[in-house]
């Protein structure tokens, strides 16, 4: 017995070891390969900032645009939110917000400039586990068709903009309608 | 030159490390005290070596010597001084570096005051410390060097990142370094003593004054980071658990499990091979916490440059430390002695509920950290961990353990009659009931879990003191003898007390900002007025002002109560051009029991900005108790019975064959 137990210290230490070992080959920064080129799972949420409206799955399909999952108890989303801003009013990119597990949402988007077009409340994460979202910020960008087509895990600043999401919009705007 | 002499001394220092390491196996067997004394030689000269690599690498970041990659990255000519030596440690190489410095300087402190520690069990410590010298020098050298070259070097650099310039977060780093470093002493004499395959009182004696250190400084660093996001952030926030936050919370919780383990080994021989576990455990929680911030496994703001090579080195560190000393550990632990055996309810019974209870809390916040990577792996699902899971699991382990805190140190040792003990306990109950009925009546039985909380706070704060005037015979004796008992008390006495109750107050301050703080977010036009819980805020003027780095939007508000002036609070919203980031520094103006908080947002186009008023009774109670605990750990320190260490034992050693 006592030699067992001296046994499940190293044990349980090599379980965790091959674990953190897996986890290396796992970047948190990319999509599951199921979500991309699919559908987005079809979600109905109400809307934070137009009283009595909602946001759907339908209203993502007819442009290319960015689906942003936020928060507002999230450093990281209050770093990228002037990017956002200004992708919104500069570049004219179409954001729409999902506020996750968030009760302040609507009193912060009250007191900040907003990017977005339209924001859902995704208070009971529904929508996150749906999408497989790991933390806040996360962002998607959607086709024209609704399809997700690409996830972008962390605050997005000017450089992740220009390196990763401006190739992804160039090639989308370019596909056939 | 100065680039080129700092690689070369962390080169040397490898040298010295690996000598370290390796002189000790041929030391014990030839019983050559030239070769032991030889290793302390080591230890001192891979310190030197790694100081004049650390002082180059902050010349460089001084002179602003942008050829060095690790420079031009994260330093700027224009950002004060603080913060050029601040960057020096705010980012992957140049922390790496503190790491290996600090790792070294508890390597050098063992060489040079243990002259009390037996000889084998020091030069044992000092090879294993020697080690993980070794493997940490080549992952600087190997991976990450922060004396790389740039060409062509840019004219000038990229900046630190502006929520990192902040004086407090420029000590954040130095200080919990020092405590999770510091747990690497418990390391490697956990195995030193498993080499030794004998563990008895004074070898709890010796370990517990490092652990305890480590502890402190571990305390202190957790608490400048809670206060950093606190004030920085700007919505009044002081804990997020996130991954990365974690990652120092589990050190702490199996770094307190292990000092008061290693208490029940000095005074009782009991529960040796656990505490040796520990020791190794809680800088395993290091390692792994180095291996979370450093690897890109997990996204987090304080994450560092993601490198997965960087990720394959350090688990191979991890595995190869905490492998072998655990291998070791299974191999050793049957020829560990047991000590005495002890009733339920004793101070050793309460000590072990104590060891339980934090270990289990450990685990807690570990598996809440690790479970959306765990998911991860086992299908395609990713989830995310959040404070509701830390309210239900982790909340209800602390309650039972801040009611154990204050009934433990009034236990006997051996056994005890908890009857009895509750009997010692009658004021400190009082006091608690007091505390739970007087906050119902104030708030009209609507707060009653705030209630129960204080009510625990009290029965800590009152039952620390009542163990203390237990101790001092207070009211039993006349005063004169009390007196000179209080003399006579040793210092690790006033360092339990003091920690014990610095942690009912940090209970308070967590209570009261859960359930009472308030807040108030409005658009204002400077002239405007808002009010929130009693007080007035007036916007009183909005101007421009520049800052070494930066410019900035200041927000003047005036603060009002009942009519009369309460206090000015200054806002700004800082754009720092080289980063194109922008911060918000809040005005908070705090009289210790409760804090005001504006921030200013965003301006809109009519004139009026968005303005965050917060009320926070008691917030400064949180960061004030877990000083406090801080303090009494280095009240304990100064312990003489710390700092002189056991006499030799020569005769008393209990000998244990190794197997």
């Amino acid at each position: 017995m006592g030699r067992l137990m001296a046994l499940v210290p190293i044990t349980v230490f090599v379980a965790v070891s091959a674990g953190l070992g897996l986890s290396l080959s796992n970047d948190p920064r990319k999509l599951p390969s199921m979500l991309i080129d699919k559908p987005t799972p079809a979600f109905r949420l109400a809307s934070l900032d137009a009283p009595g409206g909602s946001l759907s799955n339908d209203d993502l399909k007819g442009t290319v645009a960015l689906l942003n999952v936020f928060a507002s108890w999230c450093p990281g989303c209050r770093m990228e939110h002037p990017t956002l801003v200004a992708l919104a009013h500069k570049s004219q990119i179409p954001i729409y917000g999902v506020s996750w597990k968030d009760p302040s949402g609507a009193r912060w988007l009250q007191a900040n400039p907003s990017p977005y077009v339209r924001v859902g409340d995704d208070a009971s994460g529904r929508l996150g586990i749906d999408l497989g979202v790991t933390g806040v910020p996360e962002t998607f960008v959607i086709d024209r068709g609704g399809r997700i087509r690409y996830r972008y895990e962390g605050p997005i600043n000017d450089s992740v903009w220009q390196e990763r999401f401006a190739p992804v919009f160039a090639e989308l705007r370019s596909e056939p309608q | 030159m100065a680039a080129e002499i700092g690689h070369f001394a962390l080169i040397l220092a490898l040298f010295f490390a690996m000598l370290q390491a390796a002189t000790p196996l041929l030391a014990l067997r030839r019983r050559d005290a030239a070769l032991s004394i030889f290793v302390e030689h080591a230890a001192f000269g891979q310190f030197i070596l790694v100081v004049v690599a650390f002082a180059c690498l902050t010349y460089a970041f001084v002179t602003s010597d942008f050829t060095l990659m690790a420079v031009a990255a994260n330093s700027h000519t224009t950002k004060p001084l603080l913060y050029k030596i601040a960057g020096v440690w705010g980012n992957h190489e140049g922390s790496m570096v503190l790491w290996v410095l600090i790792l070294t300087l508890f390597g050098a402190a063992v060489a040079a005051f243990g002259d009390n520690l037996p000889d084998r069990l020091r030069i044992n410590a000092l090879g294993v410390q020697g080690f993980i010298g070794l493997c940490f020098l080549a992952f600087i050298l190997l991976t990450s060097n922060p004396f790389a070259r740039l060409d062509p070097a840019p004219p000038d650099g990229n900046g630190l990142n502006p929520i990192l310039q902040d004086p407090g977060l420029a000590i954040h780093p130095p200080f919990l370094y020092l405590g999770y470093v510091g747990f690497s002493m418990a390391f490697s004499f956990s195995v030193a003593a498993l080499i030794e395959g004998r563990v008895d009182a004074s070898w709890a004696r010796w370990v517990r004054p490092w652990v305890l250190a480590a502890w402190c400084f571990l305390t202190i660093g957790i608490t400048l980071g809670s206060a950093w996001a606190y004030y920085t952030l700007g919505w009044g926030g002081w804990w997020f658990w996130d991954p990365v936050e974690n990652a120092s919370f589990m050190p702490w919780l199996a770094g307190t499990a292990l000092l008061h383990s290693a208490l029940v080994v000095e005074r009782r021989q009991a529960l040796v091979s656990w505490t040796i576990l520990l020791g190794i455990l809680t800088f395993t929680l290091s390692l792994i916490g180095t291996f979370l911030v450093r690897s890109g496994v997990l996204t987090s703001v304080h994450a560092f440059a993601q490198d997965p090579a960087r990720g394959v080195f350090i688990l191979g560190i991890l595995v190869v430390l905490t492998g072998g000393a655990l291998t070791l550990y299974a191999l050793r632990m049957g020829a560990l002695k047991y000590g005495a055996p002890f009733a339920p309810v004793s101070r050793e019974g309460a000590l072990t509920l104590n060891n339980m209870l934090l270990s289990v809390a450990a685990a807690t916040v570990f598996l809440g950290t690790f479970y959306p990577l765990l998911i991860d792996l086992m299908g395609n699902d990713k989830i995310s961990v959040g404070p509701a899971y830390y309210q239900i699991t982790f909340v209800p382990i602390m309650v039972v353990l801040l009611i154990v805190m204050a009934i433990g140190p009034m236990l006997k040792w051996k056994r005890d009659d908890l009857l009895a003990v509750l009997g010692r306990l009658r004021n400190p109950l009082i006091a608690s009931a007091l505390a739970v009925l007087g906050v119902l009546l104030l708030t009209f039985g609507r707060s009653a879990v705030a209630a129960a909380f204080f009510g625990l706070a009290v029965w800590l704060i009152a039952g620390s003191f009542a163990v203390l005037f237990r101790r001092l015979r207070l009211g039993s004796v006349a005063l004169d003898t009390s007196l000179r008992l209080a003399r006579t008390t040793p210092r690790a006495f006033y360092g339990l007390v003091i920690a014990h109750a610095g942690m009912g107050i940090t209970v308070c301050g967590i209570t009261a900002m859960s359930t009472w703080a308030t807040e108030k977010i409005q658009l204002m036009r400077p002239g405007e007025t808002l009010q929130l819980s009693g007080y007035d805020l007036r916007f009183t003027s909005i101007g421009d002002a520049a800052g070494p780095n930066y410019q900035a939007q200041r927000g003047v508000f005036e603060v009002l109560r009942g009519g009369r002036r309460v206090a000015q609070l200054v806002s700004e919203r800082r754009f720092y051009p080289v980063r194109e980031q922008q911060t918000t520094a809040a005005g908070i103006r705090t009289n210790l029991i409760s804090n005001l908080y504006v921030a200013i947002g965003e301006p809109n186009d009519a004139g009026g900005w968005a303005v965050r008023f917060y009320y926070h009774p008691l917030a400064p109670w949180i960061w004030l108790g877990a000083l406090t605990m801080a303090l009494g750990g280095f009240v304990s320190l100064s312990d003489r019975r710390l700092r002189v260490g056991a006499p030799q034992p020569a005769l008393r050693r209990v000998m244990v064959p190794a197997e």
